[in-house]
């Protein structure tokens, strides 16, 4: 049984100016151990796919309906109790912006022994050991005296460390990272990454990355989700989405990415704008951009259909499988070529 | 250092604008058949006949709590003689400072005990009934004259319904006459302390509401309920102890302005305190009870300020003096 599974997730948003659609309809599963890579646009619903699986959503204004089954428990219909059992212990989430996603005022170790303290009965003394014993696991130097320090006396690159010793310090099972080195520099974003996946290893939790970056996904993911305007364009293990793409918004984005080792003038763009969420355009959201659109795709949103002789590979686009078969090896070929 | 200046400037100002005042204190000592020589013998006596730089360094001198005549020694720093009545403005301000004093931490206490759980409770709760009733509340408040307010209540509640009485101080300590005590005192107090602290309490609430609005979204609160904290930690340790800093700063600030002399309520309610002295004394040219009460003003509020700084620096960790 897979550690998380969700299936067609809906979160709806009250506001002033209407419904706003921000999940519709996104299903995906995360086994023990395994990394899933969830990627899209700003606003494409990734942050708040994982909200509502947490359950942090603001509760006056959002909905939400499907299931998110953890160890066979519905999350979503889980009374708030549980959630707070569940969450920092068993599901642990850390944040975009480090900077201010630490308490100003309350010293570093302090907010650590928190983390522990809420979910086990331990005595300041033993919670304070264990938070010293994360810092230095998350490469803090001097740790001992860090712990008394407070978050405006740390780099961007070190909070984010602190907030990953946080959320590990009860060993949790899946540890959700929303878009984690987007806030920090390139090298700090490598050790970030290297962190984790190491921390991984060693205490076995699997990891949702959330981000916007495909690079990151390349290396950490062992499945990738593929999220456009709120729902699952592609999905299916990494090598089957960078290897043979099956719709044109990841085409779009793989041939989007900027290459180091190659001379291009314009750097490629998908064209267009991402849709609102309050009035998504009909049938396909994704037509108004697509270079390949067809009359159908105006009219009817494409099933997430498996692609055939890819068992656990799944698209939405009404393209036959032939054209994508053939774009997926052109744009390949196109990405290697790019690179001699 | 700075306070010292503050000081030294507000004392000086205080001194021209008295002789920019068309109206000679010698003469109205001299009450209505003034000749010239009485005038003359009373400038004289009052030392208003020394040019102004003099009299302002007679006057520094005795506030100076040392002296150097006939070797450096410790003197008590007056604040001089009242024009009016030759009492020692010390004297004038020891009484006065007591009552005003009653007035603004007894204020302050009933405004933050209305301000905190309105301002909290609308901004857990926005638009709601409560919150919009608040909002009004901080519009009258805000705009209503504390003059206004303290007739009103005198009216209705001490004159018609006659549940409190309408002016008058009692002495907190010493039962002098009829009326004395600790009770009587707050018995006396209850109408001036709400009608002072209405205007704070509006103030207080809009500012109150708007921080803790402001620190519910703020990001270290989602990870303390991604931690798994239950909200009354969060609000407590998370939320409030944010929200409700810039309060601390504000209310030491206030408190030190409103020392200086809560004057309309004082007015209102015939409370010999600083704010009703200072009118007095300046409707008499009293220079010296006037500028005593301003010395004794600025004081307050430059120790105050100073005091507020201190605490800030040991409660938020990111001011901290190293």
């Amino acid at each position: 049984m897979p550690l998380l599974e969700v299936n067609d997730l809906k979160t709806y948003f009250r506001t002033d100016d209407g419904v706003v659609r921000a999940v519709d309809g996104v299903s995906f599963s995360v086994d023990k151990g395994q990394t899933l890579g969830i990627v899209g646009e700003s606003g494409s619903g990734k942050s708040v796919t994982c909200l509502t699986i947490m359950g942090l959503n603001p509760r006056r204004s959002a909905i939400s309906a499907g299931q998110a089954l953890w160890k066979g428990e519905d999350l979503l219909t889980a009374s708030p109790k549980r959630l707070r059992e569940i969450r920092g212990s068993e599901i642990a989430m850390i944040f975009q912006d480090p900077m201010t996603s630490l308490n100003p005022v309350h010293k570093i170790g302090d907010q650590l022994a928190e983390a522990m303290r809420l979910h086990a009965d331990v005595t300041k003394k033993q919670s304070r050991a264990r938070a010293l014993e994360l810092l230095k696991a998350v490469g803090i130097p001097r740790a001992e005296r860090r712990l008394d320090d407070y978050p405006h006396q740390f780099s961007g690159g070190m909070r984010q460390r602190v907030m990953i010793a946080m959320s590990l310090i009860n060993n949790p099972d899946l540890l959700i990272a929303d878009e984690p080195t987007t806030a920090l520099d390139v090298t700090t974003q490598a050790q970030i990454l290297t962190l984790i996946e190491k921390l991984q290893e060693e205490f076995g939790s699997a990891v949702i990355m959330i981000t916007h970056d495909l690079g990151v996904v390349a290396e950490i993911a062992d499945d990738v989700v593929v999220m456009y305007a709120a729902e699952v364009a592609e999905k299916g293990n990494v090598n089957q989405i960078f290897k043979k793409p099956h719709h044109p918004y990841t085409w779009g984005l793989m041939g989007s990415l900027p290459r180091l080792d190659a001379d291009v003038e314009r750097l490629v763009q998908i064209q267009g704008q991402p849709p609102s969420l309050l009035r998504p355009p009909t049938g396909c959201r994704f037509h108004p951009r697509c270079p390949y659109v067809m009359p159908i795709c105006k009219e009817q949103n494409p099933e997430l259909l498996e692609v055939s002789d890819d068992p656990g590979h799944l698209q939405s686009c009404h393209l036959d499988e032939e054209t994508k078969n053939r774009e997926a090896a052109k744009l390949l070929a196109g990405m290697m070529a790019e690179a001699s | 250092m700075w306070a010292a200046v503050l000081f030294i400037a507000v004392t000086i100002v205080t001194y021209i604008i008295f002789y920019a005042i068309p109206a000679d204190p010698a003469r109205l000592a001299c009450g209505q058949r003034a000749t010239a020589v009485c005038i003359k013998r009373a400038a004289h006596y009052l030392g208003t006949d020394r040019p102004l730089y003099v009299q302002y360094g007679k006057f520094f001198g005795r506030l100076m709590p040392f002296s150097f005549k006939g070797g450096p020694h410790y003197k008590e720093p007056s604040l001089g003689r009242s024009f009016t009545n030759r009492l020692s403005v010390n004297y004038v301000v020891g009484q006065a400072a007591p009552v005003t004093a009653s007035l603004v931490f007894g204020g302050a206490v009933f405004w933050l005990l209305i301000a905190l759980p309105v301002g909290i409770l609308s901004a857990l709760r926005p638009r709601s009934l409560l919150d919009r009733l608040a909002m009004v509340f901080v519009l009258i408040g805000i705009s209503a004259h504390p003059v206004w307010i303290g007739l009103l209540f005198a009216y209705f509640f001490g004159f018609k319904a006659g549940l409190f009485p309408i002016t008058g101080y009692c002495d907190f300590i010493h039962p002098t006459g009829d009326c004395g005590g600790p009770v009587q005192w707050a018995y006396h107090l209850f109408l001036p302390w709400l009608t002072f602290a209405i205007l704070f309490a509006a103030l207080y609430v809009r500012m109150i509401r708007a921080n803790v609005m402001e620190a519910l979204g703020e990001d270290y609160v989602r990870t303390a309920r991604a931690k798994g904290a239950p909200e009354w930690l969060v609000m407590r340790s998370h939320v409030l102890r944010n929200a409700l800093l810039p309060v601390v700063t504000m209310l030491g600030m206030d408190i030190g302005i409103a020392l200086g002399g809560a004057i309309f309520t004082e007015s209102v309610y015939g409370l010999p305190g600083l704010g009703k002295t200072a009118i007095n004394s300046i409707s008499n040219f009293d220079l010296p009870t006037t500028q005593g009460i301003v010395v004794f003003a600025t004081l307050c509020i430059i120790l105050f300020n100073l005091f507020v700084d201190l605490l800030y620096a040991w409660i938020d960790p990111r001011i901290r003096l190293t």
